[in-house]
């Protein structure tokens, strides 16, 4: 019980850091760079794809044995179609001014790499409580990836944090952070530093440790079962 | 004509699908190193654009609107996609095996590339007509195809560079597009 909950919470925190599906895995760049003009966006596009996620990753799960093998592409896009265009009801409903602000990005949810690949490589696989925490930790991940990138466009590109001012930055603004070349540029820099700090810790022994958790694991050619 | 000029020229240049509306980066930022897969990417996606605006613009029109079932338009889209990407592979595959040597690859990528998807649901969303859709996915997919192009070129140019350690491989790729974004903002002038 005790190995079933520590793995569990594994599944839980990969998502955040270690497998960081912005930053490490670099899925779902369209959003990322779209979106992330100011943090209550980004945090909305980020709170809104982990509904998707979540929600589209229990029921493939659930249904893991029932899609066969052959339509199961379709059959995941279906899932995940029906759980955005939901999400879209729900804003439009609750959130107005998110709905309006996010525009077509939030039909292109279906889209991101983000959720078909949870749905292709994990949830397929494993079972509705494992994929559902999976789904949250790769929310959480994704959601901190969209409001960082959209704290520094926002402080730096309008001088302002959450709808506040900040002193000195508000008065001469650099508009090009705001702008699409600002995304680019913002998503390298962060990324450069996602490595840079990767790289700083020592080579740790290569130890495998089980295809949990581990990057990897896609490439690597050891199968679950070998370990 | 007018508009269909301004729909032209925002589609392939101002509006670009990837420097200022930010979809299709996956393929841009993961095929665009070789001049000769990127041009094959960009092809294929002009294709499927065109005959996916053929395909969701009459399903559209002539049975979500009259039914009231026009919330069901990202669900029908996307399978109306998945679908054609299939068909036209098999089609490929059978009926002109050189271009299906070609893109081959590429096709079934197309499913998820937000480009193709972002521009069946915005000619609905900016009510074009049907041929105004049309020019708009032509030229869309044009000025993919050129980005990609472009790039391909930067890029080549990019592995020769002498880069710092840390931001060797996608953060300089990133760096790059920024600056040829910023080079195509030049040309926002041509609309107003």
């Amino acid at each position: 019980m005790a190995e079933n909950k520590k793995s569990l919470f594994g599944e839980l925190t990969k998502g955040i850091i270690k497998e960081n599906p912005t930053l490490v895995m670099l899925l779902g760049m369209c959003p990322t760079l779209a979106v992330t003009t100011q943090a209550m966006n980004g945090i909305g596009m980020g709170l809104a794809t982990t509904f998707v996620l979540l929600g589209s990753n229990i029921v493939i799960s659930a249904l893991r044995k029932v899609i066969p093998d052959k339509v199961r592409i379709p059959a995941f896009i279906v899932i995940i179609a029906s759980f955005v265009t939901l999400i879209g009801f729900l804003l439009e409903g609750f959130v107005p001014s998110l709905y309006d602000s996010l525009g077509i990005y939030l039909t292109l949810i279906t889209v991101n790499c983000i959720i078909f690949g949870r749905a292709e490589m994990f949830a397929s696989k494993n079972n509705v409580i494992a994929s559902a925490f999976d789904a949250i930790g790769m929310g959480i991940g994704f959601t901190l990836a969209l409001f960082l990138m959209g704290s520094i466009r926002e402080i730096i590109g309008a001088g302002q944090w959450m709808g506040m001012d900040i002193p000195v930055m508000h008065s001469n603004p650099m508009l090009l952070f705001i702008m699409p070349a600002g995304g680019f540029f913002t998503l390298g820099c962060i990324i450069a530093a996602v490595n840079k700090l990767k790289n700083k810790k020592p080579p740790q022994e290569i130890t495998c440790g089980g295809c949990e958790g581990c990057p990897m694991a896609e490439k690597c050619g050891t199968k679950e079962a070998d370990k | 004509m007018k508009t269909i000029l301004a729909i032209m020229l925002s589609a392939m240049i101002t509006d670009n699908f990837i420097v200022s509306k930010f979809m299709g980066i996956c393929p841009f930022l993961g095929v665009s190193k070789k001049l000769g897969s990127a041009t094959g990417m960009g092809i294929a996606v002009t294709f499927v654009m065109i005959c996916a605006t053929c395909v969701t613009y009459p399903i559209y029109h002539g049975l979500l609107v009259p039914n009231h079932i026009e919330y069901f338009k990202t669900v029908v889209f996307i399978l109306v996609i998945a679908l054609f990407v299939q068909l036209v592979e098999n089609f490929l595959k059978k009926c002109v095996p050189a271009l299906y040597k070609s893109l081959g690859v590429y096709l079934p990528l197309i499913t998820t590339n937000c480009a193709v998807l972002g521009v069946t649901v915005l000619n609905i969303d900016n009510n074009y007509t049907f041929v105004q859709s049309l020019v708009n996915a032509l030229f869309g997919g044009i000025g993919f195809a050129l980005m990609l192009i472009i790039f391909s070129g930067v890029r080549k140019k990019l592995e020769y560079a002498d880069i710092p350690e840390t931001f060797k491989g996608v953060p300089a790729t990133l760096i790059a597009a920024s600056i040829v974004s910023v080079s195509f903002m030049g040309f926002s002038g041509l609309m107003s």
